[in-house]
């Protein structure tokens, strides 16, 4: 019986990914348990066809009989709602840009997984997230690193995982390119090979997007205001500081005649910032606050540290240099100029593809006005 | 290599006796002919289905012409629900349900109420039998139907239908009593429980899923709730589904010869498994421990840990056991019995059902307690709640 590496609960949403990521544990000899977790109430509309509703826990149900393995379906809608959406709908409230994916899989995915695993006795967990750990048992603990394939990284997401939590993570794709699980998927004949992408459907919601359906749900305050331009000049109303973010252009709901970006929100007034000068976009640095850091790869106190920040999901890490202040903040100083930088995203701090922490967005510092 | 598993489940379901495999053998091979036909071939399925008629009434103490086939207890739940709320609407557009019935009556409620009509629910008191006093005041001349499970399925405590149905009976209401969990494990008369409806199931007493059975009392009239053909006096349309109703007769005869013995070992079974467990592990509570239950069943309420991780746990190490609500079993929200019961949700949060059967051993119920007790005490010492 226990001629296995080992029991892992393998984190199972029914979609490619994960199903291989299953499928590989089971042939390198681990005792595997797959999990599905369910994010929003069973009597919840949209959760029949949605990627962690009940038609997803069929659908892994179904992999899971392939691969002849036990499959659980654990409802953890309490938890998502208490520690993903709430803390997201208060970020828009304050005309931020949360980054839900991250809480959701500290808090959530390993945290409710790790405790689970407790319960029932299991060593590891396993997700079908494109990244690695590697050094798992060295004494500063394991390393995060960046997955192969550079346009699946989802590494982004998983820097507030904390180092016992990697020590018990696998992530079996991490060296493989989304090409050849998708192969791996049509050999193993699992029927959503083909099925598309579905980052984020997590929080896809059917009607007016993702930040209103939060606004409904907790009966949130709108904070209405105007567009304002670079020369003061008020625009036109908006529909609520929470449908917008920093560096948007698309769905202003408002003709400027020329194309305009979204480049600061203010919660006091409700005014939303729009400039057509891409000029005013761009910032030399950023305030993080919350920082977390793997083993011992925090910078000393008045210490600089040169390393890549990445300053959401789908951005280039760049160079920038990076101090930590006395009060625990990080100051960040990009070596050129970047746009968008949104505050309440995440900012993920990089050396080569190693993640050594990061943090979240307070503020940007501006590139046209001198440092405060 | 043997099985070493334990199943500890079957208030879910049950395996299938040989014996009643062996009499759904023919309906599955040479008798394929449609009971409805006028043919041989018709004659010969409609014998196999009109014994099985005979056996069903012998078992329930009935005539065979009380006995509907439908496809199973939450079929036969909705006929007698909807069907009385459709014969009676005009005059009676209400229905009395407990508190603690199975989802299939809850459910049929539901329509009813969909369809117009208005749903009572009756409480229940600490061990999860109907109020009596509060039933009586429900229960009035516009009421169609009231029903009250002849046992519970998730805590197996024994309800008062008789008395129930005397309630019922005085305002000129029909009674129905959902007996699934009841048939096999202790006597299933109609005249005693005093019902004009009764439901069962096949696959709860070691017979064949897809089989059930409501019984009518003669003169009570519910309209079909599934309509087409002619079949089961007008009550219930659809070919029937002959090897399954074969193996539901065979297996209510063999229920009706054998359940006092059965319904010893049970009850032996789950004195020894209670005991162990209660030997072995602080904070936990024996559910309706002193009232009148099902022999075979056990609710265990534990503190500090969640019935789902360790119907999980267990489930790892082989032996299989529900958390109780079962017809919900991807939702965290607490068993309704244990709700209505009057038990917080938290606490009802850690229950677990074990449910014996006919092939259960003492060594069984022994090494089922002492992996729940380990188990839990892991849980217990290891990780906090979940969510906290």
């Amino acid at each position: 019986m226990s001629d296995h590496k080992g029991t892992v609960l393998a984190a199972m949403s029914g979609g490619v990914d994960s199903s291989v990521a299953a499928a590989l544990l089971v042939e390198r000899g681990f005792r595997v348990i797959g999990v599905t977790l369910l994010f929003r109430p069973c009597d919840d509309d949209a959760s029949v066809n949605w990627c962690c509703g009940v038609g997803a826990a069929e659908q892994a149900g179904a992999v899971a009989g392939r691969l002849g393995i036990p499959h659980y379906t654990l409802d953890c809608a309490e938890e998502f709602e208490r520690d993903v959406l709430r803390p997201a709908w208060t970020e828009y409230e304050r005309g931020r840009t949360p980054s839900p994916c991250v809480h959701c899989n500290r808090a959530v995915k390993f945290g409710f997984l790790m405790r689970f695993a407790d319960k029932v006795g299991a060593e590891f967990v396993a997700s079908g997230h494109y990244a690695r750990v590697v050094d798992r048992d060295a004494e500063d603990g394991p390393r995060l690193m960046r997955g192969l394939d550079a346009n699946k990284d989802q590494s982004y997401f998983l820097f507030s995982l904390e180092g016992q939590q990697l020590r018990r993570v696998l992530f079996p794709l991490g060296g493989l390119s989304k090409p050849e699980v998708r192969e791996l998927a049509r050999q193993h004949g699992f029927r959503n090979a083909e099925r598309k992408e579905s980052q984020d459907a997590c929080f896809s919601y059917p009607e007016g997007g993702f930040a209103e359906g939060l606004r409904v749900r907790f009966s949130g305050r709108l904070v209405e205001g105007s567009f304002v331009d670079d020369a003061g000049s008020r625009r036109g109303p908006h529909k609520g500081i929470h449908r917008y973010t920093v560096g948007q252009r698309k769905g202003l709901g408002i003709a400027f005649g020329t194309r305009a970006y979204v480049t600061d929100i203010e919660a006091a007034t409700g005014d939303i910032q729009v400039s057509a000068d891409p000029q005013r976009l761009a910032s030399k640095g950023l305030v993080a606050e919350d920082l977390s850091w793997l083993g011992t790869r925090a910078p000393q106190k008045d210490e600089s540290l040169s390393c890549r920040v990445q300053i959401r999901y789908r951005h280039r890490a760049v160079p920038a240099t990076l101090s930590v202040e006395d009060d625990g903040r990080a100051v960040v100083l990009f070596e050129q100029p970047q746009d968008a930088v949104a505050p309440g995203q995440a900012v993920v701090f990089y050396r080569e593809d190693e993640v050594l922490g990061g943090g979240w967005i307070a503020s940007s510092l501006s590139a046209a006005c001198a440092a405060e | 290599m043997s099985d070493s598993r334990i199943y500890l489940d079957h208030n879910a379901t049950t395996p299938l006796d040989p014996r009643v495999l062996e009499e759904m053998m023919p309906a599955l091979t040479g008798a394929f002919g449609n009971p409805s036909s006028i043919h041989d071939w018709g004659q010969g399925a409609s014998r196999i289905v009109e014994l099985a008629r005979e056996r069903v009434a012998q078992a329930v103490g009935a005539e065979p012409e009380e006995i509907v086939f439908t496809s199973g207890g939450t079929e036969a739940d909705n006929l007698a629900l909807v069907g009385a709320f459709l014969a009676r609407r005009d005059s009676r557009p209400k229905v009395v349900v407990s508190a603690v019935e199975h989802q299939a009556v809850l459910g049929a409620a539901a329509l009813v109420e969909e369809l117009g009509g208005t749903v009572e629910i009756a409480p229940v008191d600490k061990n999860g039998a109907v109020e009596l006093a509060s039933l009586k005041k429900i229960v009035d001349h516009r009421t169609a139907v009231v029903s009250v499970m002849a046992a519970n399925n998730d805590v197996g405590t024994l309800q008062p239908v008789r008395e129930a149905g005397a309630i019922a009976r005085e305002a000129g209401a029909w009674m129905h009593s959902d007996a699934v969990q009841r048939l096999g494990k202790l006597a299933v008369d109609v005249e005693a429980l005093g019902a004009d409806l009764v439901a069962i199931s096949g696959h709860k007493i070691y017979g064949p899923k897809g089989a059930g059975a409501l019984y009518v009392r003669r003169g009570v009239l519910p309209r079909a709730v599934a309509r087409g053909g002619h079949q089961e006096r007008e009550l219930r349309a659809g070919t029937h589904n002959t090897a399954a109703i074969a193996g539901l007769g065979k297996a209510c005869e063999m229920a009706a010869q054998r359940f006092e013995a059965d319904a010893d070992a049970l009850m032996t079974l789950r004195d020894l498994f209670e005991a162990e467990v209660l030997e072995r592990l602080e904070g936990v509570e024996v559910v309706a421990k002193d009232a009148a239950r099902l022999p075979g069943t056990s609710s265990l309420l534990m503190d500090g840990v969640e019935g789902e991780s360790v119907m999980i746990a267990l489930d790892l190490e082989g032996i299989a056991v529900s958390t109780g609500a079962a017809c919900q079993t991807n939702s965290r929200d607490p068993s309704h019995v244990l709700v209505a019961m009057g038990y917080e949700p938290h606490r009802a949060h850690g229950a677990l059902r074990v449910s014996f059967g006919r092939s259960n051993t003492p060594a069984q119920a022994t090494r089922a307690a002492e992996s729940l007790a380990r188990v839990v005490k892991k849980m217990r010492a290891t990780t906090p709640l979940r969510g906290v």
